[in-house]
């Protein structure tokens, strides 16, 4: 390759904005980004800095192996464990998604994604509750009151203003930002509250008082003064907000990980999708998480259409059950219950907590990713695998569950997370003697 | 395993071909039904068991965002309800919304092998492809929302005619979808960007637009009747469920002018009274329209009693409900093309509203005199799951077992109806033509639904016996493309099942248009937009282009 090959329309994969419109110019020796026009500071990041470095395919105990073998010794890992688990996969394609699930169905194990310790209480609280939600381009065209609840979009998600929320421009809201409400709830003022109309800073932990103040004024019920002590938000403030959200043409709540993951959890979540649900007897209301991952969202929905359940799943017994608490990652882990760990473009081992980590390091863990991490230094197994949307094409879900198709850039020397579990998938019914079409 | 295969002694329904349980032989040969095969083929001696090509729904919700939202949502209705692991065949979880791998086993168990998906926006079309693709055994394709389509609406207002026809067909390319499929005509404009309203005449003007449901309602039934798709436009009707909205759904008929279309879920559609109040029965002016109208078909959209899940593109209707049961509820709008309701729900002998709906269906079966156009379904898993059909069958061919279960529910209901005073009987015959030959024939699949020399050997075996629910429950054999998936009640084989779609030609400058539209509207880029080749596995593209009158 000579000459600076461009990629129109790629789609980043960076966070859970999955912005689909990114310029990418290849170097001419075809193995670096050189320019990713429209990405933000940390797509810019993702692409650019992404260079095929000379690692081995596999490592098995530290040995270089090749491929053939390190999936066979991977499988033969999985078969022999009486509870293997399967974790991680919000940054890969959904093809391969969908063969770690089958991994876990043939080896009876327990699949679990990054969902159960970011918005898995938000899962939980959707079960509980449901939720009115849109797709993006929905909340583009019509929200005229934007709420940010527990995120920070400028420094976590820089273009989600600009595509999707307070900034763009739109049909029916001709001039963007300014015929829009901005309002923004958090713990500190960040540099998106800063940019927000209407900021409103909540006493650390009290989300869920303040959530539940909101839902007793929009029904019309009382709510005493002593809320500003619990909460420090005065009840007028709180008066004033729901007036704006019963009255606008259309409203979205945004939540991060600020709500779902602070005192309250699941409990957070289930308030915030009731307001919104409430606030329908007013005005079109809606709610939507903000997701980190480029595909965690399709991890969501991979893991749910093929077992019924979102995350934290086991089929020990041969058919999915659904726990969190008892089949999520940290907690079969912690709990010391897996004997076995296959991780799919995650560390574990560098974010988890220590009864967790530490039961980790006593069990035979495979992890399949693009650069060494903590996890793959303390692997029986690590695979170095191709970047999924730069080097990998496939399909990837953004945080309102939109489906977009990925363009990778250029090739790399390493097999895909697919390629690899499919190996795998495929040793592993060897050893357990299914048959691939035949049943019986 | 060979690929010949040749069953003997059964007593065979075919009545495309005329063949009314005569004892006759059936061969296979490479998937397809042939005149004959060689002696040493594989045999399977069908005596004492009924054969029938394989069962063809043509109006299910089972794949897709809004099918998946609603399976995430019930945790409660799985747990009870597993399907272990056969071998290489998948676990998952069944309840009213079962996992994908469930739907197409369970589909296949009862001696289904083709479901369409009846409500996919464009935008969810690459999803739906996905998930499809996890639905084994069954042959499956979706039908398009286009009825609230912001860009398509335009066009329509601004009179530019031969440009909505090119951006229909273009969005039928793009999207792999088999059928046009209309929801609550006009409503979501109303819905999304008028505070929860909805509109509830055929001439009420939709709000953001100069046009009206009926407008709408006209060009989609023109559109798929001049671009030849093998099945026409498929309506769900505005004022589902509300009292007295027979008449809105006979305006619809009257707006189809002659020409063909679909009214789907049809029982929903055929309430008398007024607005508010109890519903009364209205199936006989509905079912008077029909037979006299050759170019209308339904499906009825059987409600029964028990677990559902409501999941429609009709956001407004289950908004009215969950402020009736104040239970869970999810809306979910897709940019420029739809919205979205799912509520778990439950329909119950003893309410009225319920037992009217389950009579109503009933007599819509009944009363209808040609059975080729008033096909099986309960709008799964809407009216109940698909995994009823076997009691509905019982239901319509036993008298005395209907009247038994009317007896149970609420009399004032069955009162208002006509239910205990018809006597028919569906002959297996009638059943084999509302739940197979006429399915296929109104989705204008010439190789599904019967047993023909070229027909695709999608074919049941079930046991002869006395009770109906039971017979349908569970076929001994479910042959799919030739190949024995189920083999004496066991899972023999995994097979994949087809795609089906259309591809009806367009001037490729509609792009021209649509492109500016996807820039100021869509929060994706036009050229991600389109699904490509790689989302199905094995395709089927159904001709299309004779022009219908």
């Amino acid at each position: 390759m000579s000459e600076a090959k461009t990629i129109h329309n790629a789609v980043c994969t960076f966070c859970g904005c999955v912005c689909d419109d990114i310029e990418l110019v290849v170097a001419p020796e075809g193995k670096s980004i050189t320019r990713a026009g429209n990405a933000c500071e940390l797509g810019r990041a993702w692409f650019l800095e992404h260079r095929i470095e000379d690692y081995p395919v596999a490592l098995v105990d530290g040995k270089e192996a090749g491929l053939e073998e390190a999936v066979d010794a991977a499988a033969r890992i999985l078969v022999e464990a009486r509870f293997p688990a399967v974790y991680g996969l919000s940054d890969t394609t959904c093809e391969a998604q969908k063969e770690a699930v089958a991994i876990a169905d043939f080896v009876n194990g327990n699949i679990d994604t990054t969902t159960s310790v970011c918005h898995g209480p938000s899962g939980m609280a959707f079960q509980g509750t449901g939720e009115s939600t849109a797709s993006l381009g929905e909340i583009k065209n019509r929200a005229d009151f934007i709420l940010y609840w527990g995120g920070n979009p400028v420094e976590a998600h820089p273009r989600h203003f600009e595509r999707y929320s307070a900034k763009a421009k739109a049909a029916y809201l001709p001039g963007g930002r300014a015929d829009r409400t901005i309002a923004m709830v958090d713990v500190r003022k960040t540099r998106s509250a800063s940019e927000a109309d209407i900021f409103l800073q909540v006493r650390p932990g009290s989300d869920f008082e303040v959530l539940w103040a909101l839902r007793a004024l929009v029904r019309g019920k009382y709510v005493d003064d002593s809320i500003e002590a619990r909460t420090g938000i005065s009840l007028e403030t709180l008066q004033d907000l729901v007036e704006r959200m019963k009255n606008c043409q259309f409203g979205v709540i945004f939540f991060g990980m600020g709500l779902s993951m602070t005192r309250g959890r699941h409990f957070n979540v289930s308030a915030l999708l009731a307001l919104a649900t409430d606030l329908n007897a007013f005005t079109h209301f809606v709610a939507n998480p903000v997701r980190g991952h480029g595909n965690v969202t399709g991890a969501d929905n991979v893991v749910s259409w093929q077992t019924g359940y979102p995350f934290g799943v086991n089929f020990n017994r041969g058919y999915p059950r659904f726990n969190p608490g008892e089949f999520t990652t940290v907690d079969v882990l912690a709990r010391g219950d897996a004997d076995a760990l296959l991780v799919i473009a995650s560390d574990p081992a560098a974010n988890f907590p220590r009864r967790a980590i530490e039961h980790l390091k006593t069990i035979p863990v495979i992890t399949l990713d693009p650069k060494p991490t903590r996890t793959s230094q303390l692997a029986r197994v690590a695979f170095t695998v191709a970047a999924y949307g730069i080097n990998v094409p496939g399909t990837v879900y953004r945080m309102d569950n939109v489906a977009l198709p990925l363009r990778p850039a250029f090739d790399s020397p390493y097999p895909c997370d697919e390629e690899i579990l499919r190996a795998i998938k495929e040793r592993v019914c060897e050893l357990k003697g299914i048959g691939r079409r035949e049943v019986a | 395993m060979g690929s010949e295969l040749k069953i003997i002694n059964g007593r065979v329904y075919d009545p495309i071909n005329d063949i009314d349980g005569e004892i006759r032989d059936v061969c296979i040969r490479d998937g397809k039904i042939v005149e004959s095969v060689a002696d040493d083929a594989k045999v399977i001696d069908a005596a004492g068991k009924v054969v029938m090509p394989g069962g063809v729904d043509m109006h299910c919700h089972i794949a897709g965002h809004k099918v998946n939202l609603a399976r995430k949502f019930q945790p409660e209705d799985h747990r009870h309800d597993v399907q272990p692991r056969v071998g290489a065949l998948r676990s998952g979880t069944g309840g009213t919304v079962p996992s994908t791998f469930t739907t197409g086993y369970r589909y296949a168990t009862l001696g289904y092998t083709t479901a369409m998906e009846a409500a996919v926006p464009p935008m969810g079309a690459r999803h739906t492809l996905e998930e499809l693709h996890d639905t084994p055994v069954v042959d499956k394709g979706f039908y398009l929302l286009l009825a609230n389509n912001v860009c398509l609406n335009q066009l329509l207002e601004q009179g530019r005619h031969a440009e909505f026809r090119d951006a229909v067909a273009w969005w039928l390319n793009k999207s792999k979808a088999y059928a046009i499929k209309l929801v609550n005509p006009g409503g979501d404009e109303p819905w999304k960007g008028r505070k929860n309203s909805n509109v509830h005449d055929l001439d009420q003007p939709i709000s953001g637009f100069d046009l009206t449901p009926r407008k709408i309602i006209k060009a989609l039934i023109d559109v798929s009747n001049d671009l030849g798709l093998p099945h026409p436009a498929h309506i769900h009707c505005n004022n589902l469920g509300h009292s007295g909205n027979y008449a809105t759904t006979l305006e619809t008929m009257k707006t189809a002018d002659g020409r063909r279309a679909h009214i789907t879920h049809i029982q929903f559609h055929s309430y008398g009274g007024e607005v508010g109040k109890n519903p009364t029965s209205a199936a006989r002016q509905i079912v008077d329209y029909i037979n006299e109208h050759p170019n209308i078909s339904a499906d009825v959209g059987q409600v029964m009693f028990g677990k559902a899940t409501i999941m429609t593109a009709d956001a407004p209707l289950t908004w009215l409900l969950r402020n009736m049961s104040k239970d869970k509820w999810i809306n979910a709008d897709t940019e420029c093309e739809s919205g979205c309701g799912i509520i778990p729900f439950s329909y119950q002998e003893h309410v009225y509203t319920h037992a009217i709906q389950w009579a109503i269906g009933l007599e819509l079966f009944l009363l209808s005199k040609d059975p080729w156009r008033m096909v099986l379904s309960t709008d799964h898993p809407n009216g109940g799951s698909f995994e009823n059909y076997p009691r509905l069958i019982r239901l319509l061919m036993d008298k005395p077992f209907r009247d038994e279960q009317a007896k149970r529910a609420n009399p004032k209901a069955i009162a208002n109806t006509s239910l205990l005073d018809i006597d028919r009987e569906f002959t297996m015959r009638e059943i084999v033509i509302v739940t197979r030959a006429g399915p296929a024939r109104l989705l204008g699949l010439e190789n599904k639904g019967h047993l023909g020399v070229g027909a695709d050997a999608d074919i049941t075996i079930y046991d002869e016996m006395e009770d109906k629910e039971a017979m349908f429950n569970a076929a001994r054999y479910v042959i799919k493309g030739g190949e024995l998936f189920i083999d004496n009640h066991e899972f023999r084989f995994d097979h994949e099942g087809s795609v089906y779609h259309v591809s009806p030609s367009y001037n490729p400058e509609i792009e021209r248009v649509l492109k500016p539209f996807f820039e100021d509207y869509y929060s994706v880029q036009f050229e991600n937009y389109p699904v490509s080749d790689h989302y199905i596995a094995r395709g089927v593209t159904v001709p299309t282009g004779q022009s219908q009158p």
